[in-house]
């Protein structure tokens, strides 16, 4: 690679300004395997015990794998749903001649501008009374109502950009409006769908406020309450498993993280201009 | 396939855009449609492929009325002017697409796209993505996806206008070719009275969402029935040139131009309007007008002057390049008036 200016004053002044967070993240992970002094900054000696949650389940909390297996199908199910309806809803409203249309639109974002808090209460009242307070499908279903508005969004801008003669052009070639959508439209809108699944997913998987209130119980605790259990929990205090449970909560993010930045910045760009 | 708009209305609403269109095109043949921007050529032709649906009236295809049958089902092949490939596709499963939806066995597409593929001489190709493509050659494909599940009728919308002139001489000729080899009836949409003229056995010429005047290229451009189709068809345009005429003498308002026709409508003044070619004005000319030539454009084998006369009106002139006239040059160049085109106060043709 070559450039036309120096890197190394860019390079040494962004890193200067980044020591802090390195030293922070460095941190986190040495205190979850050794013991430190009061008082001290160097690390005595090592240790496995912060990590005793992986094998032994802590007093008056569920199993770390119980909550992550609940973490897991609350973010898969809430994206699958949002891209469900996003994907589907949002062809509708960029294509066909949807009845209040504008209003539609135009509601859509204002549901979004609303704090999920204002709603809580409100939320909490209804799945009380229809009986999916404490439940998985419960807090599923109000997180992906709540992510809905977005992805529609996000979803009929990327529909608003495919050419209409594409569909037309199916049409006369005799397919379906549905074989339209799944075989010449989705596919050129596949990178939104796959940004707005990583996103929904990570929104799933760091939700904290919703399962909170609406889904406490160790049965269908995830591991945004459980980790917020542990630092709540004044008798038990250990600052150490807090953070080896925080490590614990953020791996399966980077793995996912490392995995897909490849697919995210190869996805096919269209074009068909000669 | 004989192909019949029978009183076909298409309105938007409250705008009707055509009212009462009649037009019959014959099998085999290649009919341009052409107009000016606006005037309703795409609309029909999508009435015809189905994608607008019609108010009045009725569509047939062959001896079948088509009007209320969805476009899936009428076998219209399309070239959009956009093309309209499928661009996460190859070429070869775009060209296979009407085919696979029709299910048919994959030998038996693979066979289809090739023999389609050498038609267009794109067999090179097949692998490819769009974006890969040169505009002449996704034109190529578009065509060979319109064509290759064997059409009733091919329907081309301004498909010369997003290529760049060399492409579009090219693909002018192309086309014709492939129309002809497959014998398919086609309708061309274009606001090109050129390709208009090259390609097609006729020409409907449309203006406000009506037809002017049907007829073969070189019949419509002798026998234009109007002013607007006289001033459609030929490059450069023609020039016209209002004034009276009174004993078979014309003069125009100023008295620039004063000539004797060879009509006669009596003593009685008349308005009238000329249309004056410009292979009917030069040197040769029978009647001369004095004129000072205010442009020059060479072409190589051919110069074009445009001739101001004293009162500013512009005459237009073609010449071989022998002729050595210059810019600012006062002439009396002849009007051949057993050539000129004569239209009534209206624009009609008299
Ligand atoms: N879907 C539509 N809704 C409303 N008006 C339309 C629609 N399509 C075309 N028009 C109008 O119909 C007229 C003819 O359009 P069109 O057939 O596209 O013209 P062109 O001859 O340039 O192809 C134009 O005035 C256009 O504004
Ligand atoms: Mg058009």
């Amino acid at each position: 690679m070559t450039s036309n200016y120096r890197s190394w004053p860019m390079i040494l002044a962004l890193g200067v300004v980044t020591i802090p967070l390195v030293l922070m993240y460095v941190y986190l992970f040495v205190d979850t395997v050794t013991n430190t002094a009061p008082g001290s900054v160097v690390p005595h000696e090592f240790t496995g015990e912060h990590w005793r949650f992986l094998w032994e389940t802590l007093p008056g909390r569920p199993s770390i794998y119980v909550a992550t297996l609940n973490t897991f199908v609350f973010a898969t199910a809430t994206t699958l749903i949002v891209l469900a309806i996003s994907s589907t809803a949002g062809y509708a409203i960029s294509r066909l001649n949807v009845p209040f249309r504008a209003f539609f639109l135009a509601g859509v974002m204002v549901l979004h501008a609303f704090p999920t808090v204002t709603l809580i209460i409100a939320i909490f009242l209804i799945l009380q009374f229809i009986g999916l307070y404490n439940t998985l499908i419960g807090v599923i279903l109000v997180k992906a109502a709540l992510e809905l508005p977005f992805g529609i969004w996000i979803m009929k801008g990327f529909y608003d950009t495919v050419p209409w003669e594409i569909e037309m052009a199916g049409i006369q070639d005799g397919a379906s409006r549905l074989t339209v959508w799944r075989k010449l439209v989705l596919p050129q809108v596949m990178p939104a769908v796959m940004a707005l699944g990583i996103f929904s997913f990570l929104a799933g998987w760091s939700e904290f406020i919703l399962p909170l209130v609406l889904a406490p119980d160790n049965k269908v605790q995830v591991l945004s309450v459980y980790l917020a259990a542990l630092i709540a929990d004044d008798n038990n205090f250990d600052m150490a498993l807090f953070k080896s449970v925080g490590v614990f909560y953020v791996v399966p993010v980077i793995i996912m993280f490392l995995f897909f930045q490849g697919k995210l910045m190869s996805i096919y760009g269209g074009g068909t201009k000669g | 396939m004989r192909i019949l708009l029978d009183q076909f209305t298409k309105s938007f609403g409250r705008l009707t855009v055509i009212n009462k269109m009649d037009l019959e095109i014959n099998d085999g043949e290649m009919i341009a449609l052409l107009g000016p921007s606006g005037c309703g050529k795409s609309t029909t032709l999508f009435a015809i492929c189905g994608i607008h649906r019609v108010s009045g009236g009725r569509i047939l295809f062959g001896g079948k009325d088509v009007s209320n049958i969805p476009s899936q089902q009428r076998n219209v092949g399309v070239v959009f002017q956009s093309y309209a490939l499928y661009p996460h596709l190859t070429v070869a499963e775009n060209i296979g697409f009407p085919l696979m939806i029709r299910k048919e066995s994959k030998a038996e597409i693979a066979r289809k796209v090739d023999e389609i593929a050498e038609l267009v001489h794109i067999g090179n190709l097949l692998e490819r993505r769009p974006a890969q493509l040169s505009g002449g050659q996704q034109q190529r494909v578009a065509l060979a996806r319109a064509l290759v599940r064997k059409p009733d009728v091919l329907l081309l919308d301004e498909p010369l206008a997003n290529l760049d002139a060399k492409l579009r001489l090219e693909m002018r000729s192309e086309i014709r070719r492939i129309q002809l080899e497959t014998g398919i009836t086609a309708v061309l949409v274009t606001h090109d009275q050129v390709e208009a003229m090259s390609m097609c056995d006729r020409i409907a010429i449309m203006n406000e969402g009506r037809i002017v005047q049907i007829a073969e290229p070189m019949e419509m451009y002798k026998n234009p029935v109007s002013d607007f189709v006289a001033g459609f068809l030929g490059n450069p345009p023609i020039a016209f040139v209002d004034g009276v005429v009174t004993d078979g003498q014309f003069v125009t308002a100023s008295g620039a131009m004063a000539v004797s026709l060879p009509f006669n409508d009596g003593a009685r003044e008349r308005k009238i309007r000329l249309g004056i070619r410009p292979e009917f004005f030069g040197p040769g000319g029978a009647q001369p007008v004095a004129g000072k030539i205010t442009f020059v454009e060479a072409q190589g084998r051919e110069t074009l002057y445009d001739v101001a006369l004293e009162d500013g009106q512009i005459l237009r002139s073609i010449q071989t390049a022998t002729n050595t006239a210059t810019v600012g040059e006062k002439v009396n160049w002849g009007i051949d008036v057993e050539n000129i085109l004569l239209f009534d106060e209206d624009g009609v043709r008299l």
